[in-house]
């Protein structure tokens, strides 16, 4: 049994307002791929990571880890071998020290207390903050912020990565390290972003949602560079797709 | 308010000191803030003599723990509102009213020292592991934890919304009466999302109600040293008169 594949099957969610976030999605990722998850707001990308992660459970449909169905049962199975990262790392950074934080979920699964250290130096060591183990979150850079909610869901080592929007609001500095790191990682990846750039270079696979429903499922190179498809999900090229303003002006200045 | 937000904080920065004093087990930090303070409290309201003796606590940590004073002082100031309101009559309706209201202050005094300087030197994760020691049920420390922790997320949302609002409101002082309600309104809305989202990550990450904050360390002779002396000495000072014993020893000597 593989923990690395992820399926949803006919999944379906409305809430309690009654707004249908998700009407109709199906998929399979397999062992080691990277997808990136794009959509306009409101395509139903944020309410799809919880159902798969089992923070809402479905309305009709299916969610499989491997080969488990999710369900209340199998939830503290399944969540061991997902790690989330979320969008605001404030909202994952609630210890006093970095250490504490990186060895909260570890601690959880009750691991004697050397593993734990163990794990959360590791974690620390591959995103790059060691140094800042003993400081305090609120006091770090939005880069090292994201960098340490990373470590929190690494040093549980979890299979497979859902990152929601892990490039939001950084310098262009920290996110190319962010996106270096991640490009690091061999977990099977599932990236939600309007950062279309950092998609283009992390996944090799994307899913475009539009509505609450798969419009698009298919190789990057062939999605996002499809500028009608785009166009009509509320994005745009990836601006690595789009012609240059300046060499644009200068061609057609040659032109004339 | 961003500042208010740093105060809190200070706290936490204080407490991840490493003197001899942040060393000692919290559990014994915990016991002997609370012989102390249960030492302080059974004085009579006419009490001010005996109870000088116990500022050597105080200052005794804030000395060893390497505590910067003022701080820890502005801290004390901010119960001094609630302290004054309750004294503030008695030197008018009591015939020893000025001795009863100082007396209330120097307990208020010593009392809200010891509690910040408990928390200064031990850390809110530490202390409430301490109180699981004890065997206090895990709901209340657990939301003794929390709510430490979400006051500052709320202090930080209440400064954006501010700001926001200041921002296109030029020429106003303070939050206008009429927006008083929404404001409030869309304060608790928002904490109740951040709560949310903060508990999906514990949720997420293993979360099931106990709180682990690590290896906590065994009680050493040290500790337990600590715990005897200083209650001994708290004791004393409850049982004997000793600010008078001493004086009368000093007269003693002089004559």
């Amino acid at each position: 049994m593989s923990h690395h594949k992820i399926e949803a099957r006919g999944l379906k969610y409305a809430y309690p307002d009654g707004h249908e976030a998700v009407k109709d999605i199906s998929f399979v990722i397999h062992h080691g791929e990277a997808v990136g998850v794009i959509g306009a707001n409101g395509a139903g990308k944020s309410t799809l990571l919880m159902l798969l992660m089992g923070v809402l459970f479905p309305d009709a449909g299916d969610v499989l880890v491997g080969d488990v169905l999710v369900t209340k049962k199998s939830l503290a199975m399944i969540r061991k071998s997902l790690g989330m990262v979320f969008q605001d790392p404030n909202d994952q950074l609630f210890m006093t020290t970095v250490y504490d934080d990186v060895a909260f979920g570890p601690r959880n699964y009750k691991l004697d207390e050397e593993e734990v250290d163990r794990r959360v130096k590791e974690a620390l060591e591959l995103v790059g903050i060691a140094h800042l183990a003993d400081r305090a979150p609120f006091k770090l850079s939005g880069g090292e912020k994201r960098a340490a909610s990373i470590a929190t869901v690494l040093s549980m080592q979890p299979d497979l990565l859902i990152l929601d929007e892990p490039t939001a609001a950084l310098d262009p500095k920290s996110r190319r390290r962010i996106m270096k790191l991640l490009k690091g990682f061999s977990h099977t990846k599932i990236i939600t972003s309007h950062d279309l750039d950092m998609v283009y270079e992390l996944c090799d696979r994307i899913i475009v949602l539009k509505n609450g429903v798969v419009v698009a499922d298919g190789k990057t190179s062939a999605i996002l560079t499809d500028a009608q498809l785009l166009e009509a999900c509320g994005l745009e090229l990836p601006l690595a797709m789009q012609g240059c303003p300046v060499c644009e002006g200068k061609q057609e200045a040659r032109h004339k | 308010m961003i500042k208010a937000l740093n105060n809190i904080r200070l706290l936490d920065d204080l407490a991840r000191g490493e003197t001899y004093l942040h060393r000692i087990h919290p559990l014994v930090k915990l016991l002997t803030t609370f012989v102390f303070l249960v030492s302080i409290i059974s004085f009579d309201r006419f009490e001010i003599i005996n109870l000088l003796p116990f500022l050597v606590y105080p200052m005794y940590i804030v000395f060893f723990a390497e505590l910067p004073i003022r701080p820890i002082l502005k801290r004390m100031l901010m119960v001094a509102p609630f302290v004054l309101s309750i004294g503030i009559l008695n030197p008018i309706f009591d015939r020893n009213g000025w001795l009863t209201f100082f007396s209330i202050v120097l307990k208020s005094l010593l009392t809200v020292s010891a509690g910040i300087l408990l928390i200064a030197t031990t850390g809110m994760e530490r202390l409430s592991g301490a109180l699981r020691i004890l065997k206090v049920p895990k709901t209340f420390v657990l939301q003794l934890l929390l709510t430490y922790r979400y006051i500052s997320v709320l202090i930080e949302e209440v400064g954006r919304m501010q700001r926001a609002y200041a921002l296109r409101a030029p020429g106003q002082k303070g939050i206008q009466r009429s927006a008083w309600g929404s404001f409030a309104g869309q304060l608790v809305l928002r904490t109740f999302e951040r709560a949310q989202r903060i508990y999906e990550s514990m949720y997420l990450r293993g979360f099931e109600g106990e709180y682990h904050t690590g290896k906590t360390a065994q009680i050493m002779l040290q500790d337990v040293l600590y715990l005897i002396c200083w209650s001994a000495y708290f004791l004393i000072l409850r049982a004997y008169n000793v600010p008078y014993l001493i004086g009368n020893l000093l007269m003693g000597v002089i004559k």
